[in-house]
């Protein structure tokens, strides 16, 4: 009698004790841009990161996770720094997740400090954002990582002696230019204009400013526009202006060959070089695998670009912590978790640098070729396991 | 000298092509707000509407793109009727805070109606090959697009010269333009003027928008992102007249050009100076009446 | 002509209307009882005063003197970027002076483009406010080093108030602050719209004409009122950037402008009050609405103001006072 007492008792102790094991529930609060014109990058981050936990959702076992949206509408900080706060005060969220635009990240930042809250950025890409707060580890890139080696690739195997430089005129832009003529000119190359191409807000014409580098005759042109309508209109103003019979060449980041972009450029966009961390015709079968899942999930006519593959990415570095910590997440736990995480992401092998809490990823040159009647992305060179340059050399803010 | 000229060649025309669409979607606005006193803010939204048009319609239908710019240009202005007379006409007489009011509740709510139909994902959109590449034109080459943009502009310069200046409808529209009451009591129907006026200042804008893709492209954000523009064109030309949207259109279309051309450092800073300046000098536009 | 004026009954008539009535006591009650009720949203709660503050300027020459803008934003910048760059760049973390340096900068920028400004009317002065204020982040982003351009201007840091008060995360003390701070500044907006000056303000957007021939300084008066709510504003975008220690392009917009504009017309304007409903409804509606739906809670914003204008023409307050007006009637 007296040991069946004392079965039940343990048995109710340890059903108990199984019962808050299992309760954990993670509650992410996610900051993206739904709502205006940049409401497409919002959609293609939350539909990756959707897209991870729908395909690995029995990974937690007994935990949960719960997402937690807010709209941060503008790059302007301050609405993205209120969702936070109330995400941190109201809903008490244990991590934070998305930050399309730098500004938001950055004024959200020492919430992240003050809240301990751990941030995965999944977007903003101004290169010292992770140094902002030790709770910061960053899953997307840094504009320097394409920019960087494409400088050098341009001037050692692309053979451009001159190059002019496109940007938009806002800092991931003014990254990209310096990234880019550093890598450049430490090659032996020249850069000869520099032509600020109006903010990030609305696409301009962009002729004059293209007439004007077609009139210098480059041997190159490194354009770095924001991901979105942008690019579609700068292959087709390079086009229209004939400056590939000119003799020049249109080489960027992979921004301007985004995925999602890429079947609207039409076919001028033939033989464009670009250089990134990924692209949805990667045949990887970790990336066949994705991309599968993606149209399964959102139609066979939409597809990943970068922004949905750091979404998965992203959600994956939020599943790796939960699933360290047993679903009870706190800061500095979360965050040593997260230094030196590998993973075998749909863009290839990545890890997060211990020291820096930024992302270290391959950057391969890309090139658009015709294939089966629709544009597609040949692989034709990698180079590999890129750190953030902008860190590794110390330009200006990156080296305090 | 020769590159000199080449220069100032390019300038003029990609301004000139520039120019053409701010002239086509900023004209409609300009009537409507000198001939209404209407500040409709809502104008880019039909813009907006007339590229989502002519794309669907060429996806959808496969109607090519010249003729699908003409069912956009009828089908918005016809849909803009029905805004016309059940929310415009309410607030003819109502002060321009309460318009601004209506016309910018009307943007937010097309805003989110696009992209929860259409998606956020700016359109894909090919223009038929005729129109791309390069024409030449004997002394030199010039993108085929722009060339056509310009022969469009300037044909729809020809079309609403001739019919403001030489039918009786153009006629009844400068009258009421000019004096309203008058009008009114020589027998002019104004209310059926205003949403005839309306209707075309729609189509207008909706053409401009079809053809602006090529050039920027289009997501439910055009509808706002652009319309400083199309404002400055109407205050700087003078409300309500085509001659002065024109003239403004070009002004504004080739000095920018210019500005970008010449010292890009510069950004939209340029372009706003000379609004300031302009406007300081000739407050009513360059062809508005003194007020 | 018979009796001078009789000019007692003049001035009981503006004692009357200066007289305080219990309604105003409502919204001060409303600010202090959601501190208490809603505990966590008290820094969202900042971000509605700062913007009934600003709201309230922009009423002040909307609705009393009859200047339209669409560049009111100008004002707000200049003060959120003065405030901001003492800090971030001089290392002057006091507070309450920072709040006064920004709200002179900005009646500084606001009596220099009023001078200019203020000659023209209608459609060309919406146009030519919109233009100086996108001139002015066109400015501000372009001069980087000082301002931080489009990622904004980091390392602002602010001291306690008083030395003893000090914010935490959920914005505790800046909710007093601010609260503090709109009340002293309504004081002086009620005191400046019942005085004469105000009167004459009035005259001056009911009839412009009038003014002038009895002699009025037109121009003056409406640089005066112009640069005072300059500064007004400036003090709003001071708030602001203390409180978000952080300041973007993103005051000085066109965005900003016109949101400030809806707001004060959505709650009525030319009554003083009508910036606190309109700025309460339309920012806790929009984070409301943007909670249920990230993605199209701009159809619910949308939809809000062309009813009002539908149905409420004189904005939320005046819907308010028209039910009273026929409740009241229907009581004899």
């Amino acid at each position: 009698m007296k040991n069946w007492k004392t079965t039940v008792l343990a048995g109710t102790a340890l059903l108990a004790w199984a019962a808050a094991a299992q309760a954990e529930t993670v509650k992410v609060g996610v900051v993206l841009t739904y709502s205006g014109g940049a409401a497409e990058f919002g959609q293609q981050v939350d539909r990756g990161m959707n897209l991870y936990m729908k395909k690995h959702a029995e990974e937690l076992g007994s935990n949960k996770i719960e997402l937690i949206k807010r709209d941060s509408k503008r790059p302007g900080g301050d609405i993205a720094k209120n969702a936070v706060q109330q995400l941190i005060t109201r809903d008490k969220v244990d991590m934070l997740a998305g930050f399309i635009f730098s500004p938001n990240a950055m004024a959200s930042a020492p919430l992240a400090t003050q809240g301990k809250v751990p941030m995965v950025i999944m977007n903003a890409g101004t290169a010292w954002i992770p140094s902002l707060s030790p709770y910061i580890a960053r899953v997307s890139f840094s504009m320097w990582q394409s920019g960087y080696p494409m400088g050098g690739y341009a001037a050692d195997k692309l053979g451009c002696k001159t190059a002019a430089v496109g940007y938009t005129d806002y800092p991931p832009g003014k990254d990209s230019l310096n990234a880019f003529k550093t890598g450049f000119e430490k090659a032996g190359g020249k850069v000869v204009d520099a032509v600020p191409m109006g903010g990030p807000r609305e696409v301009p014409d962009f002729t004059p400013f293209f007439q004007r580098i077609k009139d210098a005759g480059p041997d190159c042109l490194y354009v770095f526009v924001p991901a979105g309508n942008h690019a579609t209109a700068v292959v087709k103003t390079y086009n229209d202006l004939g400056m590939r019979d000119a003799g020049t060449m249109l080489i960027g980041p992979g921004d301007i060959t985004q995925d999602t972009k890429l079947q609207g450029m039409g076919d001028g966009a033939e033989g464009l070089i670009t250089m990134h961390h990924y692209s949805a015709d990667y045949d990887t079968p970790a990336n066949r695998e994705f991309v599968e899942a993606w149209k399964a999930e959102y139609g066979a006519d939409s597809t990943p670009d970068f922004m949905a593959v750091a979404g998965w990415d992203g959600m994956a570095a939020i599943f790796h912590v939960i699933k360290t910590m047993d679903g009870k997440i706190d800061a500095e736990g979360a965050i040593e978790a997260l230094k030196g995480w590998t993973y075998d992401s749909p863009r290839g092998p990545i890890m997060i640098d211990a020291e820096t809490r930024d992302i270290v990823h391959d950057e391969n040159v890309h090139k658009v070729i015709k294939k089966d009647g629709r544009l597609a992305i040949e692989v034709i060179d990698t180079i590999k396991q890129v750190k953030d340059p902008c860190k590794e050399l110390k330009v200006g803010k990156c080296g305090q | 000298m020769d590159q000199l000229f080449n220069v100032a060649v390019s300038i003029l025309f990609d301004g000139l092509a520039y120019a053409m669409i701010l002239f086509i979607i900023s004209v409609g606005l300009s009537v409507t707000m000198g001939l209404m006193g209407f500040v409709n803010l809502a104008h880019g939204a039909f813009a907006m509407a007339g590229g989502y048009a002519t794309v669907s319609v060429m996806n959808g239908l496969g109607v090519p793109f010249p003729l699908a710019l003409v069912i956009a240009f009828f089908l918005v202005g016809a849909v803009s009727v029905l805004f016309e007379r059940v929310l415009y006409a309410r607030l003819y007489k109502a002060t321009e805070l309460d318009q601004v009011m209506l016309s910018i509740g009307l943007v937010f709510m097309a805003i989110a109606a696009f992209t929860f139909f259409y998606g956020p994902a700016p359109l894909t959109f090919q223009a038929p090959d005729y129109l791309k590449g390069q024409i030449d034109l004997g002394f030199r080459e010039f993108p085929t697009y722009r060339v056509f943009m310009i022969c469009v502009g300037l044909a729809m310069i020809a079309a609403l010269w001739f019919g403001f200046e030489r039918t009786s409808l153009g006629a009844q529209i400068r009258a009421a333009v000019d004096n309203r009451r008058m009008a009114q009591s020589l027998g002019i129907d104004v209310d059926r003027l205003f949403t005839l006026t309306f209707a075309l200042g729609s189509g207008l804008a909706a053409l401009g928008g079809g053809l602006a893709i090529e050039i920027v492209g289009m997501s439910p954000g055009f509808a706002i992102q652009y319309l400083v523009f199309f404002l400055i064109v109407v205050a700087v030309g003078g409300l309500g007249s085509i001659r002065g949207a024109f003239v403004a259109a070009l002004v504004l279309g080739i000095i920018d050009n210019a500005g970008k051309y010449l010292w890009p450092e510069g950004g939209a800073f340029f372009i706003y100076a000379v609004t300031i300046a302009l406007l300081l000098i000739k407050p009513a536009g360059l062809f508005g009446r003194q007020a | 002509m018979g009796a001078p004026p009789d000019i007692s009954a003049a001035a009981a008539f503006m004692e009357r209307r200066h007289r305080w009535r219990p309604a105003e006591a409502l919204p001060w009650l409303a600010a202090v009882a959601a501190f208490f009720l809603f505990p966590d949203y008290t820094a969202f709660g900042t971000q509605v005063l700062i913007m009934i503050l600003f709201a309230l300027s922009l009423d002040l020459i909307m609705g009393y003197a009859g200047i339209v803008t669409l560049g009111h934003a100008a004002y707000f910048g200049a003060g959120a970027y003065a405030a901001g760059m003492l800090s971030a760049h001089l290392g002057w973390g006091e507070p309450l002076t920072g709040l006064m340096i920004a709200g002179l900068t900005a009646a500084a920028v606001g009596f220099v483009s009023g001078v200019v400004l203020l000659r023209y009317h209608g459609l060309t002065l919406l146009m030519l406010t919109l233009a100086t204020a996108i001139m002015l982040q066109e400015l501000a982003n372009v001069q980087e080093e000082i301002t931080g351009g489009f990622d904004g201007l980091l390392g602002i840091s602010i001291d306690p108030i008083f030395g003893l008060f000090e914010n935490d995360l959920w914005g505790r003390t800046y909710y007093w602050y601010a609260l503090i701070v709109l009340f002293a500044l309504f004081l002086i907006a009620r005191r400046i719209v019942y005085s004469p000056f105000g009167q004459s303000l009035s005259g001056i957007r009911e009839n412009v004409g009038r003014m002038h021939a009895i002699g009025s300084p037109v121009h003056r008066r409406l640089v005066t009122v112009y640069t005072i709510s300059a500064g007004m504003a400036g003090i709003a975008g001071g708030l602001f950037a203390q409180s978000n220690a952080f300041v973007t392009l993103d005051v000085l917009s066109f965005a900003r402008s016109g949101a400030v504009l809806i707001m004060l017309i959505l709650g009525g304007t030319g009554r003083l009050y009508g910036a606190f409903v309109g700025a309460t409804v339309y920012m806790v509606l929009e984070d409301e609405l943007a909670k249920l739906s990230p993605e199209f809670w701009e159809f619910g914003i949308g939809l809000l103001l062309v009813l009002t204008v539908l149905f409420a023409r004189r904005g939320l307050l005046g819907l308010i006072e028209d039910l009273g007006a026929r409740f009241g009637k229907a009581k004899p």
